[in-house]
């Protein structure tokens, strides 16, 4: 049963896609996977709209001060085990933006990423192979959500330190 | 109860999961098909629906929990009375039920988009079930008896040849029960259609698996509905239910999604002169 489970957390993920201050380049380029020429939904793949029901976060564009609570926001309703994949230059390190102003960084300034997908726009192709990835990392976190809540926050706590 | 309603009943609960998912998974597959897409595996629902059964319980109030769980028993219970060829109208009864749980889950959060679906979902009930009903009272004048085992064994021709204005209608009120586009107005199968998920949006995790279980439920109480009109011959019964469950995904496919401004009067307009067209044909033929 436990390992039916955890199948199916890898056949079965559903994205959402978060916008945070991207061009729109990277934006299209993750919807164009959901067209007949790439249809990610081979892989059980669908684009959800509610964070509630989503495994993994898509992001795109740059973090910065308006919207990184926005972003955080996202990331707490997702019920565990979630991922996070960062697409495009601006998603994993701010890209042309990343000397402006109002302009954080990257997302893993704000949360933990587990795969990062680069490219200025970043090609369905390699975003279909972040998801992949990220899914690897999926199965790992599905594990350990049936452990106690410290194990669970190792990989955050981690990650703070490392900061 | 004899030795053949434990089994009726057993099948209802266990065999029916199993028919609606792959029933699903089918549906989702010819979708993808007439999208000109490769489609997702045939047993993506049943993945869909463990995984969520794996994920955290997140909840907005306890509510939630009561409904769904509420929800996943009336519509079992309507496969079962199904099953067992009970009452029409107290199967009717059973799933208006099932119906209001939902809605009162998503009222219960706080959720202005819960909410809207909840209104929503609401409007389609109330277009959806006066049809039933007409298409209830339509087999009654036909054969004499709500009860599905009298119809099944006092009439013996398929009832599609005297009720099929009826069973347009009927079909008119599957589509909107089953959430197809055009009229998939409360919540929407399809990625960003509805204002994020409707009805659906509060309810996560173990609970939209049970909501999602209890789909598959219904999908075969309105199949084994459908079967109702063409009981006396099992193959034709069968390309019976493979042409209008074809329809409606077709229907689903090409059609935009229309408000409910428009579905109320249409569906209200449309069905009842179908229905009272085809009681007159009825009584004619009675006389
Ligand atoms: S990576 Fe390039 S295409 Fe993508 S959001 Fe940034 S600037 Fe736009």
């Amino acid at each position: 049963m436990k390992s039916f489970i955890n199948k199916s957390r890898v056949k079965s993920p559903w994205l959402i896609h978060f916008d945070c201050g991207s061009c729109n380049g990277c934006d299209i380029e993750v919807l164009a996977c959901l067209t007949p020429v790439y249809d990610i939904e081979r892989f059980g793949i669908l684009n959800v709209g509610n964070p509630k029901h989503a495994d993994i976060l898509v992001v795109t564009g740059t973090v910065n001060h308006r919207n990184k609570k926005a972003l955080r926001n996202v990331y707490d309703q997702m019920p565990e085990p979630k991922v996070v994949v960062a697409v495009g230059a601006c998603g994993t390190t701010g890209g042309i933006f990343r000397e402006a102003y109002n302009v954080v960084g990257g997302v893993d300034k704000i949360i933990p990423v587990d795969a990062y997908v680069s490219g200025c726009a970043a090609k369905p192709e390699s975003i279909i192979d972040g998801v992949i990835i990220a899914l690897g990392k999926l199965a790992e976190k599905g594990k350990k959500v049936d452990q106690g809540i410290f194990e669970r926050l190792e990989n955050t706590q981690n990650f703070i330190k490392n900061r | 109860m004899s030795m053949n309603e434990v089994i009726a009943v057993l099948a209802a609960i266990f065999v029916a999961p199993i028919i609606g998912g792959i029933v699903a998974g089918i549906d989702r597959k010819v979708t993808a098909r007439l999208q000109g897409r490769y489609g997702p595996p045939l047993l993506q629902p049943f993945y869909d629906v463990f995984k969520l059964f794996g994920k955290e319980k997140m909840i907005v109030n306890y509510w939630q929990i009561i409904c769904a769980y509420m929800y996943l028993a009336a519509d079992v219970l309507t496969v079962v009375l199904l099953a067992l060829q009970s009452d029409l109208l107290l199967i009717f009864f059973v799933l208006a039920v099932g119906g209001v749980f939902l809605v009162i889950g998503a009222l219960a959060a706080e959720s202005p988009y819960s909410q809207i679906g909840a209104q929503r979902e609401l409007i389609q009930m109330l277009t959806y079930e006066p049809l039933l009903i007409l298409v209830f009272v339509g087999i009654y004048l036909e054969t004499g008896s709500f009860k599905i085992s009298d119809i099944i064994a006092n009439y013996h021709e398929p009832l599609l040849l005297s009720l099929p204005l009826l069973f347009v209608v009927l079909g008119y009120a599957l589509v909107i029960k089953l959430k197809k586009s055009p009229f998939d107005i409360a919540t929407s199968h399809h990625a960003h259609q509805e204002i994020v998920k409707g009805v659906l949006t509060e309810y996560s995790g173990p609970y939209l698996a049970i909501i999602e279980i209890s789909h598959w439920y219904e999908t075969v109480f309105i199949l084994g509905l459908c079967a109702l009109f063409w009981h006396t011959n099992f193959i034709w019964m069968a390309v019976l239910l493979v042409v209008t469950y074809f329809g409606e995904v077709l229907v689903d496919n090409i059609c935009a999604r229309l408000t409910w401004r428009w579905m109320l009067p249409h569906a209200w307009t449309g069905g009842l002169i179908m229905s009272f067209a085809n009681y007159f044909w009825i009584y004619e033929k009675i006389k």
